[in-house]
């Protein structure tokens, strides 16, 4: 059966593409899915770091499409999950070194030893934006509840459509309900409904996630803060599964907080 | 309440800056979503005007809109003019316009 393959996209930079990838990698494998996630963002690698990898990689995906080592030898597997593997971008070249035809042999390659295979895009529109989604069917686009993130979103979501992929679902990231209840962020509903696009997940706003990327351990190893949740919850939706969005009107009151002890995720 | 909101420093009547982002969103996505620039607009509106004021007498004072929109991926051209009444025809002897050459000037 072949891998079910799927981009991580977002337009502008700085929303969470990387991360997203990185948890969503980590919370597929968690359930028992076999995962490569491919860095697309060549000269500027950042899902070695996220995923706390970067000491392990000897070869990279530049590597691999011109033939300096096998694609295997560039393959990291880590050792925290059963079967989860990164493919490096290359950090010294730059995104011309690939074309759409070296992506789509790539992946190709990859089909029959996968469940899954995530491409993390650069930001832009351009060439590492079409590297990044030649050869997958799918396409998650990143937003955060801002005028110039969902801006972009909105022309990536043209491109995707334009390059007849599936349509794309959206993630939002970075929701503060606060502000949201107090009518200074735009809404999960107000983005949806200005960019007309499928909800794939809301992920609150997080400290957590600093600390986890400081660790090289992405939050939804442990799962427990609110954005692991918000992740493992993406990854069981992306798995086909039904799961209701996380309510984040504000925070628990003290009842729903202790009876939030009890039912743990 | 309104002594509450003074208490706690909120101003009833600043909108929620959310509405304003949403707003701003919906013209910039307008124009991004089309490849129509500007000047290709003011052509249209320039033209379809002169087309139609053969027949119609345009209200110009009330604001002439020619705009493009789109949902769910299909753009619409929207001409919104208001008009003052029907031109009629250039001899007032005749009562009845005649059909032929209608669309000349």
């Amino acid at each position: 059966m072949p891998a079910r393959t799927i981009t991580i996209t977002s337009g502008k930079g700085g929303v969470g593409k990387t991360t997203l990838t990185a948890n969503l990698a980590v919370a597929l494998a968690s359930r028992g899915q076999r995962v490569i996630a491919i860095d697309a963002d060549i000269g500027l690698r950042n899902l070695d770091v996220v995923m706390g990898l970067e000491n392990r990689i000897v070869y990279d995906l530049v590597d691999v499409v011109e033939g300096t080592c096998r694609l295997r030898q560039a393959m990291i597997r880590d050792k925290r999950m059963e079967s989860l593997y990164l493919l490096p971008a290359a950090q010294k070249r730059d995104k011309t070194a690939v074309t759409p035809d070296d992506m789509r042999a790539l992946i190709d390659q990859l089909h029959r030893d996968f469940d899954f295979i995530l491409v993390d895009s650069p930001a832009g529109i351009e060439q590492g934006f079409q590297n990044a989604i030649a050869g997958v069917s799918e396409v998650i686009i990143v937003t955060t509840p801002e005028v110039s993130a969902v801006r972009d979103a909105d022309r990536i979501i043209g491109l995707v459509e334009a390059a007849e992929k599936d349509p794309p679902r959206l993630v939002i990231n970075r929701i503060k309900p606060a502000m949201v209840k107090q009518g200074d962020m735009l809404s999960t509903e107000d983005v949806i409904e200005v960019l007309a696009i499928n909800l794939l997940g809301i992920v609150p706003d997080d400290e957590e996630i600093i600390v986890s990327t400081n660790r090289g351990a992405p939050a939804a190893y442990d799962g427990t803060s609110p954005a692991g949740r918000a992740f493992h919850n993406i990854a069981r939706r992306v798995m086909g599964e039904n799961v209701p969005f996380l309510d984040l009107d504000s925070k628990p009151g003290m009842f729903n907080r202790i009876l939030s002890w009890f039912r743990s995720g | 309440m309104k002594l509450l909101n003074k208490l706690f420093g909120k101003d009833e009547r600043r909108v929620a800056s959310k509405e304003l982002a949403k707003e701003r969103l919906r013209v910039v996505l307008i124009h991004d979503r089309t490849d129509v620039s500007p000047e290709l607009l003011e052509t249209l509106r320039q033209e379809i005007i002169a087309v139609i004021s053969e027949h119609v007498i345009i209200d110009e004072t009330e604001g002439i809109e020619v705009t493009i929109s789109q949902t769910r991926g299909r753009s619409r051209l929207q001409a919104n003019i208001p008009l003052l009444g029907m031109r009629r025809r250039a001899r007032p002897a005749t009562r009845a316009p005649s059909r032929s050459g209608a669309a000349t000037s």
